[in-house]
Order: C-alpha cells, then structure tokens, then sequence
C-alpha cells in the first residue's frame, strides 16, 4: 500500500475529494479525529449499523416483552396485589432496560466487527511515520488491490493533490 | 482563526470560532497533556492516596463478609426501620452516576462542545459510582448466596421473579445502566489507547494499549461506524439517565407510605441525582485540575457551567421541597401533613435541616458570577452538596421510623459496621478512581481534538470567499 501524510485536516479532505473524483476506491483517509464531511468526501456509503441495531433491538423488545408474558401470564400466574397477568404497564420498565441493553450491547459489537477489528497486525503499522495519525497528524492510505493502485503514477497523482512523505509498505 | 482570548474567560456564549480551550492548544499539545499524565512515573501523592484508599476498601471487605457470614442483624435496621444505610447509600451512589452520563450522552446530543473536557473523566466517574452502588443491593438481602432468584431463570423454589415489583425493575436497570456506561467509555477509549499505544516506547505497554485499541488506523472508514456507533450510544443511555433513578424512585413511591407514595418521586430524584452526580464530578475535577496542572482543559468556562447546571438542578430540588408541603398540606391527610411536619420538626430534623440549608441555600451561592468562577468555593460548595443529597436519602429513608403507629414508633441509629460499610464504600469508590487517573487517559484527547478550530475544515465555496486557509 502507498501512504501518503497531509498538512491539516482541510487538506485532508480537499485530497480525498480529489481521490474520489480521480477514481481511487480503495483509499482510506486516517486522522486523529473524525472529519465533518469526510464520508461525502470519499464518497462513502452509510454505515449499515442502525439497520442491525435496530432489528436486534427489536428483537430484545419483544423477546423479554414475551418472557414476562409467559411467566406471568401462562407458565405460573400469581395473583400479585390484584394486578391482571399479562400488566404490561408494569413490565414497561424492565422492556425498556432490555431493549435498551441489547441495542447498546450489538452497537459496540457491530461497530467492532465491520471495522475489522481487533486487527492488531497491519501493513500500515510498518511505517514509521503513521504512529503520529492518532496525534496530530493526516495520512491518505491506497490498498495495493484498488484498481488505480500503480506505484508510480499513484504516488506521483498524491504529490499533485498535496500528499507528502510518501511510503510504500508492503505486508511483511 | 485566532484563539486569541487565552485568559479563563468564561462568559462568551458560543460562536462560530468560539475559544473552548484558552492557552492555544494544537493537536500535539493535547495529547502531550494528557498521556504526559499516564506515561510518567507514579507520583509519591498517589501512592499515599492509593495506600489510604486501599486500606478503607479492606476495611469495606471486612465489614461486608462479617455481613454475609453473620447476617443483618449486626446492621441497626429493625421494626419499623427495615431500610437504613443500605438503602440510603445505595440511592445516594446510583445517583451521582447520573451526571457522569448527562455529560457524556446528554450534552453530546445538545452539541455541547464544552463536554469534551470532562466527559471521560465524569464517565469514569459513573461506572465507578455505581460498581459501589450495586454493592449494596447486593449485600442487603441477607442471603446473598441466592441472589440469582432475581434472575428469570428455573430454580429451586420453582418461581419466576416478580416482574411487577420495583425491586426487580433495580436489578434490570442497574445492570442495563452499568453495562451501557461501560461500552459507551470504552468505545470512546478506543482511538486514546490508540493514542497512548502510538506514543509507547515500551513494547509491553505499547502490546497492551495495543489489545486494547483493537488495531484502531484512525481511517475514515472506521469513524464512519464508530461515529454512527458513539451516537446511538449516546441515543440510548440519554433516556437511561431519566428511567434508571426513577424506577429507583419507584422503590419509594410504589409503596403506601406517606412521604413515599408520591408521583413527584421520578422527576425529584432524578434532578437530584443530576444535582448530587454534578457536585462530585466538581469535587474530583477540582482535585484533579490542581494536581496534574489540567487548568487549561478543566477550564473555568467548563467549571462555571457546571455550577450552572448545580443551580438549576437545586432550584429543581428546592421546588420538590416546598411542592411536598404544599401538597401534604393540601391533601388534608393527617398522615401526609404529619410526616412532612416529623420531618422539619421530629427526632430527625438535624438531618433534614443539613439538608434543606446544604442542597437549598448553599448552590443559590451562585446566582453570583463572582462565587460561581471562585475555585475553593465552588469546592467546598460540591462537598456540602454531596453531604446534603446524602441527607436527603437518609431523611427520606427515615419516614420508616415514624409511619402509621405510634407503638411502633423507633429511632434507628446506624451500627459501627454500617458506618464502615459507608466509609468503605467512599474508599472503593477512590481507589478504583485513582487506578482510573494513573492509568487511563482522563480526558477524551481524539474528542477535544475534534472540536478545536483547527478541526473544523472549509468547503471550497468558503474557501475562495475567505480567500485565506485554516
């Protein structure tokens, strides 16, 4: 892969547009923060995550929803202070405390599995520049499978765009 | 963009370039400020607090297995006062939790800029408060070694929990509120370990952060989710704030007692929590500004809204005072006016009246510009607040002691144990508070990064008007 670093995070995203116009698919632009702006920048799709979340979500509602149903109205009812079976204002709470635990729970572990992560070993990781991306500094990563990937004319359209302290890694 | 005004001025309502940090940070100078903290060798101070807090967490774990090996009996709890310290502490540690996610997730919703300061730090705060908290339900059962009946699984006695009861609904919460706090602070962690794994010379540490960090490359195309994660986070546990100290609210006001069964109860205790969990965020933050030199970040325009939010909430507090009075009044129950009266008046009106004059009087203190930018005031202030909204669970509890009989009528006073137990709990809580400072970055670096001018990018229309970049 080529990693190229960039001055601020204005060039960064000026660069990306740029990437994106110049069709380079695979890149990924890598900075100490999140970037207003980046995912139209390079052209990204939205993220699938609140699709999941709220499925399983729902899901987690109607799952402890029917838990307390069936405990309490069909498996062994009780006739607690003249309540009916099935009182659902008073199961409420407990269904929001689970929804709310499940949708939190697949957030973070969606979250992690479509980052690829954990991913400790990474040929960006050999550079010695990249460990200043989650300082201060902005780096514009091509993977060797894009298209548009040529050693040359990739570094050389990354110098006209702003790039500098071009690297190529390769996997180890 | 100059960030020009680097005094602490604290009053400038929030604009387009506004100055969040005084002092001129840049990225680099962020980041070397906070893992500066974490990277150097363990201060002398620390160990002595460490040691201190260390020993009053042995003294809780002493006091809590004579419990469970002798039962609670060795508590003062009795007839008519079956709930005493345990309950007070528990409500009381629940509660300052609550600020910590209002910081976190409310303010992050409100696109309050200013949270980036002490996010992580009050977050941190939550999850600890209510490890301690969740002590205390835990241990008041009496048989701790069958506390999985709360769960809705088939045991022995051949019974499902009760679904209706609030007892159980705690269970739920507390274990919804924990586990969201937790994912939501680790996933902020995530791009600080990267971080601190980036900036370590040593290869254990630098493997370790790096586990921790999963591999995180800082590319967009991982923020992209993790933004979209952060923010249904943030979505979730904001309405947490609200329902978890209400349904503990509800352990009161589903009851039949007067004082207790009160629909103010939900909204009450969850401005108290908001109220109380402020004060102990401004305590810590004090403390921790002026020990590791964090003025800049633990700034005084973020320490002014804090006392903001304090005096807000008190108002809140204040009103819930006076509309139980009314209301008791009003009501033309002899048992309601009664307890109201017992409560300004009786055996226990030392403790309501620390109350009303720390939770009432003390935070008006800052209607006043002067006293609300004053460092010591603003922490002596935090400290007679968290001493108030404690009294304030201790008067509520102590309705027991005075309900429908006279001729049951008693005055409990707490045991040497439960006065441990209370001690120990606040040692627990530093201890794992301390491990937190010296081990963890205490401030979201990536965030507050994320909201410096130099963050902020110009689309290319802006660009050519300005005629100047960033």
């Amino acid at each position: 892969m080529i990693l190229a670093q960039f001055d601020s995070a204005d060039d960064l995203i000026h660069a990306a547009e740029k990437m994106r116009d110049g069709g380079y698919k695979e890149f990924d632009c890598h900075s100490p923060f999140p970037i207003h702006g980046m995912d139209e920048a390079m052209g990204l799709k939205r993220s699938p995550l609140g699709y999941i979340i709220f499925t399983v979500g729902a899901l987690g509602l109607i799952g402890i929803l029917t838990l307390m149903w069936w405990t309490s109205a069909v498996d062994y009812p009780l006739v607690i202070s003249g309540k009916p079976f099935f009182s659902y204002p008073a199961f409420v709470p407990i269904t929001f405390a689970l929804t709310v635990l499940v949708s939190a729970i697949t957030a973070t572990i969606s979250m992690i599995v479509i980052n690829q992560l954990p991913r400790l070993v990474h040929p960006i990781f050999n550079s010695d520049r990249f460990g200043k991306f989650s300082d201060d500094a902005f780096f514009i990563s091509v993977e060797a499978g894009d298209k548009k990937y040529d050693e040359t004319s990739t570094v050389e359209f990354l110098k006209s765009i702003g790039g500098k302290h071009m690297e190529i890694l390769k996997d180890k | 963009m100059a960030a020009s005004t680097s005094t602490e001025h604290s009053s400038q309502p929030a604009q387009h370039g506004e100055v969040l940090l005084p002092g001129n940070p840049t990225f680099h100078s962020v980041s070397d400020a906070v893992c500066r903290i974490v990277e150097a060798k363990t201060p002398r101070a620390w160990w002595i607090l460490f040691g201190l807090s260390s020993a009053g967490t042995v003294m809780l774990l002493v006091a809590v297995a004579y419990l469970i090996w002798q039962g609670i009996g060795i508590w003062g709890l009795m007839i008519p006062v079956g709930w005493g310290f345990d309950i007070t502490n528990l409500v009381f540690w629940i509660g300052i939790g609550h600020a910590g996610t209002l910081i976190s997730a409310i303010l992050f919703l409100l696109r309050q800029k200013w949270r980036t300061s002490i996010n992580r730090f009050s977050e941190a705060m939550t999850i600890f408060a209510v490890i301690v908290a969740l002590m205390f339900p835990a241990i008041h059962v009496g048989r701790i070694w069958v506390l999985y009946f709360v769960l809705p699984i088939p045991n022995q006695m051949g019974v499902w929990p009760n679904f209706r009861s609030p007892l159980l609904w705690d269970f739920f919460a507390f274990s919804t509120y924990f586990t969201v706090s937790l994912l939501f602070w680790y996933v902020g962690l995530i791009p600080d370990f990267a971080t601190l794994r980036d900036r370590a010379t040593k290869k254990i540490k630098k493997i370790i952060y790096g586990i921790f960090s999963l591999g995180w490359r800082g590319g967009n195309r991982q923020w992209k989710h993790y933004e979209l994660a952060y923010l249904v986070l943030a979505a979730l546990a904001t309405p947490l704030v609200l329902s978890v100290h209400s349904v503990v609210s509800m352990d009161f006001a589903t009851s039949v007692l007067p004082g207790w069964h009160t629909t103010i109860f939900p909204p009450y205790f969850v401005a108290g929590a908001i109220f109380s969990g402020f004060a102990m965020v401004m305590t810590l933050a004090v403390l921790a500004r002026t020990a590791f030199g964090l003025q800049d970040i633990f700034n005084l325009r973020v320490l002014e809204r804090m006392n903001l939010i304090m005096l807000v909430t008190s108002s809140m507090v204040g009103y819930a005072y006076a509309m139980e009075f009314f209301t008791a009044w009003y009501s033309g129950n002899p048992y309601e006016l009664f307890t109201f009266i017992n409560r300004a008046f009786g055996p226990y009106a030392w403790a309501y009246w620390i109350m009303v004059s720390c939770n009432v009087i003390v935070p008006q203190f800052f209607w006043s510009k002067k006293l609300r930018t004053n460092v010591p005031f603003m922490f002596v202030a935090s400290l007679l607040i968290n001493v108030g909204m404690w009294f304030e669970r201790f008067v509520i509890v102590m309705t027991l002691s005075r309900d429908f009989l006279p001729s049951s009528w008693a005055y409990y006073t707490p045991t040497k144990w439960e006065i441990m137990t209370l001690i120990g709990s606040f040692c627990l809580f530093f201890t794992l508070f301390l491990l937190f400072l010296r081990f963890l970055p205490m401030v979201a670096m990536a965030e507050v990064k994320g909201v410096l001018p130099q963050a902020r990018v110009h689309h290319k229309e802006e660009k050519a008007a300005a005629g100047t970049a960033v």
